[in-house]
């Protein structure tokens, strides 16, 4: 996907007309081990960061890598910690994060960042070492077939059984990882393919015959989206993360601007368009606005950009938007009409598709007068003003949650990162944080991985030195994965985490609430009772500034104080209610026409008629 | 439902069949039958794939399938503009008695008779799957003891090649 600025091109792009003599490393053959080629190899890719832990198979790479100048380590606490460090890297960056684990149980650590990068389209790149070639099969000690296990979760996978293949592989697995739709690749290599002579040379040759991602869109499947939004009287631009993939925020905002169609953005789109435009109608699906729900359900035509109609959008997929037509633009032509049929399919790049798209429009705009969307806006604002996104205070006296994560964002603001586990905290920090910008909302929107939060803020904070990065977190997610903040502490990362400790595993507690009679099984992680752990006492013994809150008094000046704080990582224990929920909600399983604005408030959609 | 033959040209690498395999399963697609082979390009291999899917599903098998790096190219071989072959080895009890009537049947199938003992013929046949069908039922009478049989190659007919703009 995507632009210059962004896309790792594993060879360096020749100027036009002469290609100039590379000086070494380009060029000439070199001596070199596998370990040293595999070095050099992620030098030239333009590798800053590698998160991993070294074990046996893979501790001859880790001798080159200790004299690079170039590829900075990174020692995790978990190699699920080193996978999900290095998607929050790609994604706040937009480059290709790189991850390193030993084989067997290494390699296994990392199966759930893969797959969570695989289902939100992340490119990265994981390298792990593998038993030496003559031990492979034989059930050797810390054997695991890597390979066979990550293959239904990267979207390509090597066994690298020749060194001298090691810079063509790493060159492809770069150039896979990040280009067409983005995904996990790994790359499994045995200890004595690193230790091994060979030659290394650079750039090495590329050979990918079933490899031609489509990027430009047909001129004819533009022409005819732009004829259906020119007289669409409900349109929707229905916006997904590949348009933050695809850098393609400005040319979403140019058609928005030049058509003014309401704007929804998915959770893996939050930031691709501006919370603060006036166009802006939130996000749809299970925990959407009633207005970004109710707009895709009442539309006569979806443009859908970078996105897949995923179940948590759609709801039940019969009654989704049943008189919308459906323009699907997207870079992997297997997500067009793989849930919903689409009228106009188009496989481009989002960037390309978008400009096209604009320009396509415009020229419709001359020759034919466009549709009055004058109608269709003043349902849109009936629905804005009468279901905003809202809370209410809990009648126990505790702290809100919504509130903890509305004011993080007022007072860190549009420029900070803000990086999500999953669950309650997760959709609200969707809803409440106001996101102007494209790659400040990271999450793990796909697989839904709890504990994603630390790890994650770890790798965009790393990338992104000079930005503000906000883990929001849950207290279940945070017992995951949170002794990668021994990593941030000591190699310098400082994240700052709001722990919304509600003692409970929030989202599950909210469906127990709502759909099994409120029989609390297992949802109490006594977190509250017991204090166990305590989150500021934890946070000082992994080398944090551990502060509480549990007064609406403190919210704003225990941020501040947070803010201020930034040569270690800071971790806030908002102590708050257990039985604040995540509204609208549409249930699952049921139409999206179904959705409940709160609790027992059912927006009555009879009446909108007309 | 119906019945579609595709042509898959795969890298000849390693683990490529487990890559097409697990995308089927993984997916839920049913595959009728898979026949792997070499073809004249060294490294390119094809498959055969027999899918019994609707006309939508059948458009998601391939677009998955084109997502796979090793793949390189799909056709969709239809029956009237292709030649599709099965091959049978069956082991057929025929002792003297009924052996003439089993060689009689084996000459009107175009059928050979590859071994034989006292009491079995072992009869190699190839065809459509109709063909072989046709000849299992005439066969079973005697006593089909053992048999085998291979998952359906298929190319299409004319002077077309499929392999030729796959390989630059």
């Amino acid at each position: 996907m995507t632009s210059a600025n962004t896309r790792q091109n594993p060879v360096p792009a020749a100027p036009p007309g002469h290609r100039p003599k590379p000086a070494p490393p380009n060029g000439a053959p070199v001596k070199a081990t596998g370990a040293q080629s595999l070095v050099r190899s992620l030098e030239a890719v333009g590798c800053e960061f590698v998160f991993g832990i070294p074990g046996g198979t893979i501790l001859p790479t880790y001798d080159p890598l200790l004299d690079s100048a170039k590829v900075r380590h990174v020692l995790v606490r978990h190699e699920q910690g080193a996978g999900h460090a290095a998607t929050g890297y790609a994604q706040a960056t937009g480059k290709t994060g790189v991850c390193m684990a030993t084989s067997g149980p290494g390699a296994t650590n990392l199966v759930t960042a893969l797959a969570d990068a695989q289902m939100d389209s992340v490119p990265l790149v994981a390298i792990t070492g593998q038993t030496a070639r003559g031990m492979i099969g034989t059930d050797a000690f810390q054997e695991a077939d890597i390979c066979g296990i990550t293959l239904p979760v990267t979207k390509h996978n090597f066994l690298v059984t020749d060194p001298a293949e090691i810079p063509r592989i790493i060159a492809e697995a770069f150039y896979i990882a990040s280009s067409g739709r983005p995904g996990p690749v790994l790359v499994d290599i045995p200890k004595d393919v690193q230790q091994v002579t060979t030659s290394f040379a650079w750039p090495p040759e590329t050979h990918l015959p079933g490899y031609r991602p489509t990027s430009k869109p047909h001129g004819k499947q533009v022409r005819e989206a732009a004829k259906l939004i020119n007289s669409a009287r409900r349109p929707v631009l229905y916006v997904g993360g590949g348009v933050i993939k695809a850098d393609a925020s400005d040319e979403l905002l140019s058609l928005a601007e030049s058509t003014g169609i309401p704007v929804v953005t998915t959770l893996m789109a939050r930031g691709a368009f501006p919370d603060s435009h006036s166009q802006q109608l939130g996000m749809p699906g299970m925990h959407g606005t009633v207005a970004a729900v109710a707009a895709m359900q009442r539309s006569d035509l979806l443009i859908a950009l970078g996105t897949r109609f995923d179940d948590r959008v759609t709801g039940q997929l019969s009654s989704f938007a049943p008189d919308a037509k459906i323009v699907h633009a997207d870079i992997d032509p297997a997500e067009i009409s793989k849930n919903r049929p689409a009228d106009v399919p188009i496989v481009g790049d989002c960037k390309d598709v978008i400009a096209d798209l604009t320009e396509a429009a415009a020229a419709y705009r001359q020759e034919e007068t466009p549709a009055d969307l004058a109608p269709w806006w003043k349902q849109l604002d009936g629905w804005r003003e009468t279901f905003p996104l809202g809370y209410e205070w809990p009648s126990d006296g505790t702290l809100s949650p919504e509130h903890v994560i509305e004011r993080l964002g007022r007072i860190s603001g549009p420029d900070s990162v803000y990086v999500a586990g999953v669950g309650q905290h997760q959709m609200w920090a969707a809803q409440f944080v106001d996101y102007e910008k494209p790659r400040t909302w990271i999450n793990s929107g796909g697989l839904g991985t709890m504990g994603y939060a630390v790890p994650a803020a770890m790798g965009a904070k790393a990338g992104v030195p000079e930005t503000t990065v906000w883990a929001v977190d849950g207290d279940g997610c945070f017992q995951m994965t949170n002794q990668e903040l021994a990593t941030c502490a000591i190699e310098g990362i400082p994240i700052k985490v709001a722990v919304i400790n509600n003692g409970n595993l929030g989202m599950v507690r909210q469906w127990q609430n709502l759909f099994y009679a409120e029989r609390y099984s297992q949802s109490d992680l006594g977190t509250h009772k017991h204090r166990i752990p305590d989150f500021t006492m934890l946070a000082e013994s992994l080398g944090c500034v551990g502060l509480r809150c549990d007064s609406r008094e403190d919210v704003d000046s225990v941020i501040q104080r947070a803010m201020e704080i930034d040569d270690r990582p800071v971790v806030i224990d908002f102590v708050v209610g257990k039985d604040a929920q995540v509204w609208p909600m549409v249930a699952a399983g049921t139409g999206n026409d179904e959705i409940m604005a709160a609790r027992g408030i059912r927006p009555l959609f009879d009446d909108d008629e007309g | 439902m119906t019945r579609h033959t595709l042509s898959v040209l795969v890298e000849n690498v390693p683990g490529v069949l487990a890559r097409v395999s697990g995308l089927f399963s993984r997916r839920s697609f049913n595959i009728e039958s898979l026949a792997v082979g070499p073809t004249e390009h060294p490294e390119i291999s094809r498959m055969t794939i027999v899918v019994s899917v609707g006309e939508q599903p059948l458009e998601q098998v391939t677009k998955q399938l084109n997502k796979l790096i090793n793949v390189i190219k799909i056709v969709e071989l239809e029956p009237d503009s292709s030649v599709q072959r099965e091959l049978l080895l069956a082991k057929v009890r025929a002792d003297s008695s009924v052996r003439s009537q089993v060689l009689e049947t084996v000459q009107l199938f175009r059928a050979k008779v590859v071994d034989v003992s006292p009491e079995a013929l072992t009869i190699e046949a190839t065809g459509d799957s109709d063909k072989l069908d046709a000849l299992l039922r005439m066969l079973e009478p005697y006593g089909v003891r053992e048999m085998v049989q291979s998952g359906m190659v298929a190319i299409g007919r004319g002077p077309r090649s499929i392999t030729a703009t796959a390989v630059r």
